[in-house]
């Protein structure tokens, strides 16, 4: 009997012992959070990977919400929106969540994106990270399209008709396609359902995989910092690095703050100008989808519009489809573009910080060229860019292999 | 470099902020004011008595305007529910769409979201902006939405007017109808500010029924932009705390 009991002893360490023996949850804590590792000089820019996590949630958790109101039904669609918005207690908020949310969400990764561009957090042996992170671009871009369709105004009515019949630009079996995308000859109810279907679980599910496996492979490797140094190369005699600090609790602590003047931001427009004056929620999209009224101006949300003034700046339909659809597709090759051996751009030289710069406005210009209904002198500009754009990515290759720049310091100081 | 990254992100807002304005005829703000319920409740009125025979709004119940407006379920039902609606009912009316295409060319269409549609700088100057034109259907035609199917509905309330266009010749030989002025042919009951005031309210009353939660958002604004202003400032004091060993 004795001899039992002090068995039992022996082993009962607490209930965290129960689950590592089972599945090693102390350890995955410690990988992650508490002895991860990451560069003690993380500044602004480092905000925006948590951001675009809390972001996600927020769409999940708003969404799902909005799906227990919701009917993807042509006949009832725009009024369930409008039944969410006035009947359903807090209807409004849950909504405005999720609508301000998307927008956030391409401010935020495009900052987050731009951050990669600038420390050069794409380059070896982070490549994987920036691919898996495109993938995730791609697939945010299908989520928010379709999600978009949903409230079944005349803009995504009109908005599904343009951007679906850009598959018929594929060679042979084009026209097939676009069928097979709509479920229908035209935009219908048949669209409309398969798109909800695509927008509130096959899409959140890639995406959810996708940021398990951008996180696993940065966590991998460690993450890049505006220096641009290895901060595993010094390390002590624990095998911690010297320019190091623990994500827990140092950055989850300086997450909150980011989190919190985010939030600050986010909510002002949520709660005071939540369609942005037609930039979030447009004009357009108030009135019930109509197959016989087209608008005035066809235009996509404004995350959408650089690539969409390319679009337009071709003016074969086909080229022009191709053109946007290389404009995504190399920035998938940036870590094999950019040549140089320099991560950071505080120690490349001039030439580098001017172009990083133009690429940078080119692209804000361009998404507001893909606003506007297009004069000839917009089309004009917009070409121009459309070729700026292209060309510095040829440039970057040519110039990147034989950069100058400035020497990197072994270790961060400060 | 903190100050250099919100001078980036501040220059990113500036073309998100530049919307461009249509080219429609629209001379005058609306200066509608959300917060005034007396200004909603006599749009209400406006839109119960001359808008809704025909344009339905049917996402709004008349017991939610009546919440909003202040008012109480008799005073809304006495004065403001016009036709044998019951007080949780929508605002609709008996006209169909096929009578409305008949009738009109167009069917009027539901109203409850319009003002977010068209704006209500739009709406106000469309609502005060009617002439006679013997040339359309419907005997009026509009500077604001040229050839719109609607006729005058408020002309007792403003007038008959008509409109008075001098046609240019410009360098390449194209012609330019130009506005030039209107002349008042019958007056109205109301003088012009009257009027303008009646439309303002009106215009007022739609803004509002396009979003009533506007009205329980904006108030909700202050004390959840203080309180997230104060979560900041903690958050801020926290991370400097915790910083303050690594150099």
């Amino acid at each position: 009997m004795g001899k039992i009991a002090s068995s039992r002893t022996k082993k009962s360490n607490g209930l965290m012992d129960w689950f590592n023996q089972r599945l090693p949850v102390t350890q995955f804590y410690k990988d992650h959070l508490s002895e991860y590792y990451a560069p003690k000089n993380f500044n602004f820019w480092y905000f925006f990977g948590s951001l675009a996590l809390l972001v996600l949630v927020n769409q999940i958790v708003t969404g799902i919400w909005l799906t227990m109101h919701y009917k993807p039904d042509a006949a009832q669609a725009f009024g369930m929106v409008e039944y969410i918005m006035r009947d359903v207690p807090w209807g409004w908020l849950i909504r405005y969540l999720h609508t301000t949310g998307a927008s956030a969400f391409f401010v935020v990764i495009y900052l987050h994106m731009f951050r990669g561009l600038l420390y050069g957090s794409y380059k070896k042996p982070r490549e994987l990270i920036w691919v898996f992170g495109m993938v995730l671009y791609l697939a945010l871009m299908a989520e928010a399209f379709m999600g978009y369709v949903l409230p079944w105004g005349n803009m995504s009515y009109w908005g599904a008709k343009v951007i679906t019949q850009l598959f018929s630009a594929v060679p042979y079996f084009g026209d097939s396609l676009v069928e097979w995308v709509r479920g229908d000859y035209l935009i219908s109810d048949a669209t409309l359902n398969r798109f909800f279907a695509l927008h509130v679980i096959a899409l959140p599910l890639v995406i959810v995989i996708l940021v398990v496996l951008h996180i696993a492979a940065l966590h991998t490797v460690g993450s890049n910092n505006p220096e641009g140094v290895d901060i595993k190369k010094h390390k002590d005699e624990n095998g911690v690095p010297l320019d190091g600090i623990p994500f827990h609790p140092y950055y989850t602590v300086k997450d909150i703050f980011g989190v919190a003047m985010f939030l600050f931001i986010f909510l002002f427009i949520v709660f005071v100008k939540p369609d942005m004056g037609g930039l979030f929620l447009e004009h357009d999209n108030f009135v019930p989808a109509n197959p016989s009224s087209t608008p005035d101006h066809i235009k996509p949300v404004w995350y959408f519009t650089p690539f969409y003034a390319m679009l337009r700046a071709v003016p074969d339909m086909q080229m022009g489809a191709l053109v946007m659809a290389l404009a995504i597709v190399v920035l998938f090759f940036l870590p094999w573009l950019d040549r140089s051996p320099v991560k950071s751009i505080r120690y490349r030289r001039w030439p580098y910080k001017i172009m990083l710069s133009l690429f940078a406005i080119t692209f804000v210009i361009l998404g507001w060229l893909g606003m506007q209904s297009g004069s000839e002198l917009q089309k004009m500009v917009t070409q121009i860019l459309t070729g700026f754009y292209f060309f510095y990515f040829i440039w970057l290759f040519f110039y990147s292999r034989n950069e100058t720049y400035h020497e990197v310091p072994e270790r961060i100081e400060k | 470099m903190m100050k250099k990254s919100l001078l980036f992100l501040l220059c990113m807002t500036i073309p998100m902020v530049a919307s461009a304005a249509g080219g429609a005829y629209i001379t005058e703000p609306a200066n509608t004011n959300i917060k005034s319920k007396s200004s909603l409740q006599k749009g209400a009125k406006t839109y119960m008595n001359y808008c809704l025979a025909c344009h339905t709004m049917a996402f709004q119940r008349y017991n939610r305007v009546a919440a909003d407006l202040g008012l109480t379920e008799d005073e809304m039902m006495q004065s403001l529910v016009l036709t044998d609606a019951k007080f949780a009912d929508k605002m609709t009316n008996n006209m169909t769409i096929e009578q409305g295409t008949k009738w009109f060319g167009a069917a009027p269409p539901d109203l409850s979201v319009n003002a977010k549609a068209r704006g209500v700088d739009w709406l106000y100057n469309y609502l005060i902006n009617f002439y006679v034109d013997p040339t359309r259907p419907s005997g009026w035609n509009n500077l604001t939405f040229p050839n719109a199917s609607m006729p005058h509905v408020l002309w007792e309330l403003q007038g008959i007017r008509e409109a008075k266009f001098e046609t240019h010749t410009d360098d390449a030989g194209d012609d330019h109808r130009e506005f030039v002025g209107f002349e008042t042919i019958e007056e109205g009951l109301m003088s012009e500010a009257e009027y303008k005031d009646l439309v303002r309210d009106l215009v007022n009353f739609m803004d509002y029924s396009a979003e009533p939660a506007q009205l329980i958002r904006m108030a909700y604004a202050p004390w959840v932009l203080l309180f997230m202003a104060f979560f900041t400032f903690i958050a801020y004091l926290l991370k400097v705390n915790y910083f303050k060993d690594i150099h």
